[in-house]
């Protein structure tokens, strides 16, 4: 089935997710949607699936305009989606879970239907016990389960949204193969990922995406230089801090292994002395929030060991970290940092270094005027913080970093300002590495990667390599982040 | 859009406005006449009895005050756990601890001391037998992962068979144990009430100041500011550094001991039965919860409403008394208004994310 997307848009409050995509995949082909975090390429494919409505645009198949308003339509229609985090049932067994969804009528006929589950599994070499409880089953076999329950249900376009994050690699081997198995039987497949190498490796064509627009399409094989520069942009620069004097060490990891659900980051040793930049890239969710928050005591290292200015802190509560000097600035802006509901004045009495029984709100109201007119926020005193604008929250996120620390953790510490601002505010971070903060930062903008930092830890799946800021071009810094040089 | 989308994109609440809560009001009337007339009763009538049932005499303005004082401190307690984002179910079963800690402690001392003496000793006990209670709740769900709604529910019932153990067994009547309840305390151990006006200054005084410290704390405070953060975004409220389980104890406590209070008062009060008895806690926890729920968490808006609530409660029991219809009538009134403005809210706010696409 072909499939095209005629000027596609979708907006999140301010967020323009998809901004006028225009896309076309043709029928039995394997194609590509390459593109950073963010940018925009799961908002795409879940309007294609009919998860989201999109605010403008259309959707064509086979050359016939449809219009989704539901996942289950848009199964009958023959379009199937494979979700980044399998949206399954754990605690049902696999026929359970192979049946759910499928118009039946009401009687369950479960001798029928595991028949059908064990052809279609032994089509592609999938090994299943239908009774097997689904939380007994691999990232990877329940992938596989998904998988043949979507063509269970004739879907013939497939859509996957970052199948690989999860698996093994002998499940993706396998994942590979049945999905060129699957073109070869007329399926067309549509294959999200950030992953650079897998991209290349297994698609026909390759359409690349950033800040919600189409910024490429190139058919396979292509140079990783041409699909590095759609993913980030053309400017080739070159890191600049190159002589910086440092102080003693801030934060020692010794043989950190740290780990969640999904991703395990092993035996990581770290000397970060004052005054250093360092920045953590890496596509998201490549192992950087594990070790940015296992450096805040957000989370504990299994292995290894983590000391803050000399003093062995693993295991300690958040809060021994934050006496220790250490200051975490999270990424969710009014999920994690903010607090919807509370005006300015309210954020700067919440950090009030020495607290009294009563609340001097004259005081708070007059720091947070203070923080204003030095972050150049956009607001009153007396504002609540949902009513600022992203890049507004953003200052006020900044503005609250208590004023004497140690070690900053931010994550995305620029996300939504414009140039000048994000050149104000790093002056002011630069400022405090003067006096001896040493700075631990995740960004997605390779630019700013290289600007700010002094050395730059590149994240691929779990895996770390340290890379000298200076002298290193924008280029490099790409092709390590799509994975080259881990292997 | 739909609504969990609406919700799941704006996470922060949407207030009724005053115009919308008034037609919610007016609406809630309405569909009460609805019901007393499906009951036969002319629903003027019905209103009327309950006005004059609440206001008729002075009498009868003592027992709504005698109603009013208990909805009063719980409520107050219940602004310190909604504060803290939770949901204090356990409301019921904290007033009844309360009623027994200060009924153990005015049996334990009942000769010994002077009365003023043993009835402020007894307050005390009430606060803390409630402040227990609440503070289990809320160790169940801080160190037992059992949500506050349940663990709350669980531990009303326990505190429910706990009085029909005592009020049957160790503290029963000399001779009979009867489910009406223990031996009743002599007057001197009662509040002092006015002549002729069977309400004690010392209850609803003790109400309003609950809610004007709550009110404080809550506003001047860097307990109360925490705690706020805390109920609006605990993961925002953690990574600042609060102690969360600290804090959420104390708002427990805090609510608790108010509730208990309020317990202490049903033992105690003026027109109370001066003993304790099975569902002691008669409602008036969960009474205040609609209150709260209603003034949307407002401290100024929660002394009338809960005034006007008490009014509907002691005014409906003239219902039975004059037409024979059921006096939970009056809940029915109270659920109705309480339901119908938070649906109002919801729909505002749905319509609010319409147009804002």
């Amino acid at each position: 089935m072909k499939v095209e997307l005629r000027d596609i848009s979708k907006h999140f409050g301010p967020i323009r997710a998809n901004d006028g995509v225009t896309l076309s995949i043709e029928s039995g082909t394997l194609h590509g949607l390459l593109g950073e975090n963010g940018a925009g390429k799961s908002t795409l494919m879940k309007i294609l699936s009919g998860f989201l409505s999109p605010d403008r645009g259309e959707i064509l198949l086979d050359g016939k305009p449809i219009h989704l308003h539901s996942p289950a339509q848009s199964i009958a229609v023959g379009v199937g989606m494979l979700h980044q985090d399998p949206l399954d049932f754990s605690a049902l067994r696999v026929i359970d879970n192979f049946l759910l969804g499928s118009p039946e009528s009401w009687w369950l006929d479960r001798h029928r239907i595991r028949n059908r589950l064990i052809e279609l599994a032994s089509q592609f070499d999938f090994r299943f016990n239908p009774d097997a409880l689904l939380s007994d089953l691999s990232i990877g076999e329940r992938q596989q389960l998904e998988i043949i329950r979507l063509l269970g249900l004739g879907v013939r376009v497939l859509i996957l949204d970052e199948p690989t994050t999860a698996i093994s690699s002998q499940q993706k081997e396998k994942l590979f193969e049945t999905l060129r198995r699957l073109t070869e039987q007329g399926k067309t497949v549509v294959f999200v990922s950030h992953k650079l190498e897998e991209v290349r490796s297994l698609c026909s064509k390759v359409s690349v995406m950033a800040h919600g627009k189409i910024t490429g399409e190139v058919p396979m094989p292509c140079p990783t230089e041409e699909l590095v520069q759609m993913m980030f942009g053309q400017t080739v620069m070159v890191g600049k801090r190159c002589a910086v004097p440092l102080g003693d060490p801030v934060l020692e990891l010794e043989n950190v292994t740290v780990s969640d659900w999904r991703l395990e980051v092993k035996s990581l040793s770290l000397e970060v002395p004052a005054g250093e930049v360092i920045g953590l890239a890496g596509l998201e969710g490549s192992g950087q929030h594990l070790v940015l928050k296992s450096c805040a005591g957000l989370l504990r290292p299994s292995v290894g060991h983590i000391r803050i200015a000399t003093q062995e802190m693993t295991g300690r509560p958040y809060r021994d970290f934050i006496k220790a000097g250490v200051a975490y600035m999270p990424a969710g802006r009014l999920e994690e940092g903010l607090i919807a509901g509370m005006t300015l004045i309210e954020h700067a009495a919440l950090i009030d270094e020495n607290p009294r029984f009563f609340v001097d709100w004259a005081f708070a109201a007059k720091t947070a005027a203070q923080r204003i007119e030095a972050y150049n926020i956009k607001g009153q005193p007396g504002t609540l913080v949902e009513e600022l604008s992203g890049g507004n929250q953003q200052r006020t996120l900044l503005a609250l970093l208590p004023s004497q620390s140690r070690l900053l953790l931010m994550e995305h510490p620029t996300r939504g300002l414009d140039m000048e601002s994000t050149e104000y505010i790093w002056k002011l971070l630069l400022n405090r590495t003067q006096q001896g903060t040493a700075i631990l930062f995740i960004s997605s903008d390779l630019d700013e990667l290289l600007d700010r930092s002094d050395r730059i830890l590149i994240f691929f799946e779990g895996k770390i390599r340290i890379m000298e800021t200076c002298g290193t071009n924008l280029l490099q810094l790409g092709e390590s982040i799509g994975g080259k040089g881990f292997e | 859009m739909n609504p969990l989308e609406a919700k799941a994109l704006n996470n922060w609440e949407s207030h009724p406005s005053f115009v919308v809560r008034v037609f919610a009001i007016l609406l809630a009337l309405v569909f009460s006449a609805f019901v007393l007339l499906i009951l036969g009763t002319s629903p003027l009538d019905a209103f009327a009895l309950i006005l004059s049932g609440a206001f008729g005499s002075l009498a009868k303005l003592a027992y709504v005050m005698t109603a009013w004082a208990p909805v009063l401190l719980c409520s107050a307690g219940l602004l310190v756990t909604f504060a803290a984002g939770v949901w204090n179910i356990g409301i019921e079963g904290q007033i009844i601890m309360g009623a027994v800690f200060a009924t153990g402690l005015l049996q334990l001392l009942q000769d010994s001391l002077s009365p003023a003496a043993i009835l402020v000793l007894a307050a005390f006990a009430g606060f803390m037998g409630g402040a227990l209670w609440g503070m289990l709740a809320g160790a169940l769900k801080l160190y037992g992962n059992v949500n506050e709604i349940f663990g709350g529910l669980g531990l009303n019932f326990i505190a429910g068979s706990l009085t029909v153990y005592l009020v049957l067994g160790p503290w029963k009547r000399p001779g009979i144990g009867s489910t009406s309840g223990t031996q009743p305390f002599p007057p001197s151990l009662w509040l002092p009430a006015f002549n002729g006006f069977q309400v004690s200054p010392i209850e609803v005084l003790l109400g309003l100041v609950a809610m004007a410290l709550v009110t404080l704390a809550l506003r001047g405070t860097h307990f109360g500011l925490k705690l706020r953060a805390i109920g609006k975004n605990l993961r925002a409220a953690f990574l600042k550094g609060i102690p969360l389980n600290q804090y959420m104890l104390l708002a427990f406590g805090l609510c608790g001991g108010l509730a208990g209070l309020a317990g202490w008062v049903l033992v105690v009060g003026t027109s109370a039965r001066h003993n304790l008895f099975p569902l002691i806690s008669s409602g008036y926890g969960f009474l205040a919860i609609l209150v709260v729920l209603l003034t949307n968490l407002s401290a100024l808006w929660s002394v009338p409403i809960s005034f006007f609530f008490a009014v509907i409660s002691m005014g409906s029991l003239q219902l039975a008394l004059q037409r024979q219809l059921d006096s939970s009538l009056g809940g029915v009134i109270q659920g109705m208004l309480v339901l119908l403005v938070l649906v109002a809210k919801g729909f505002q706010s749905r319509i609010l994310s319409r147009r804002e696409r």
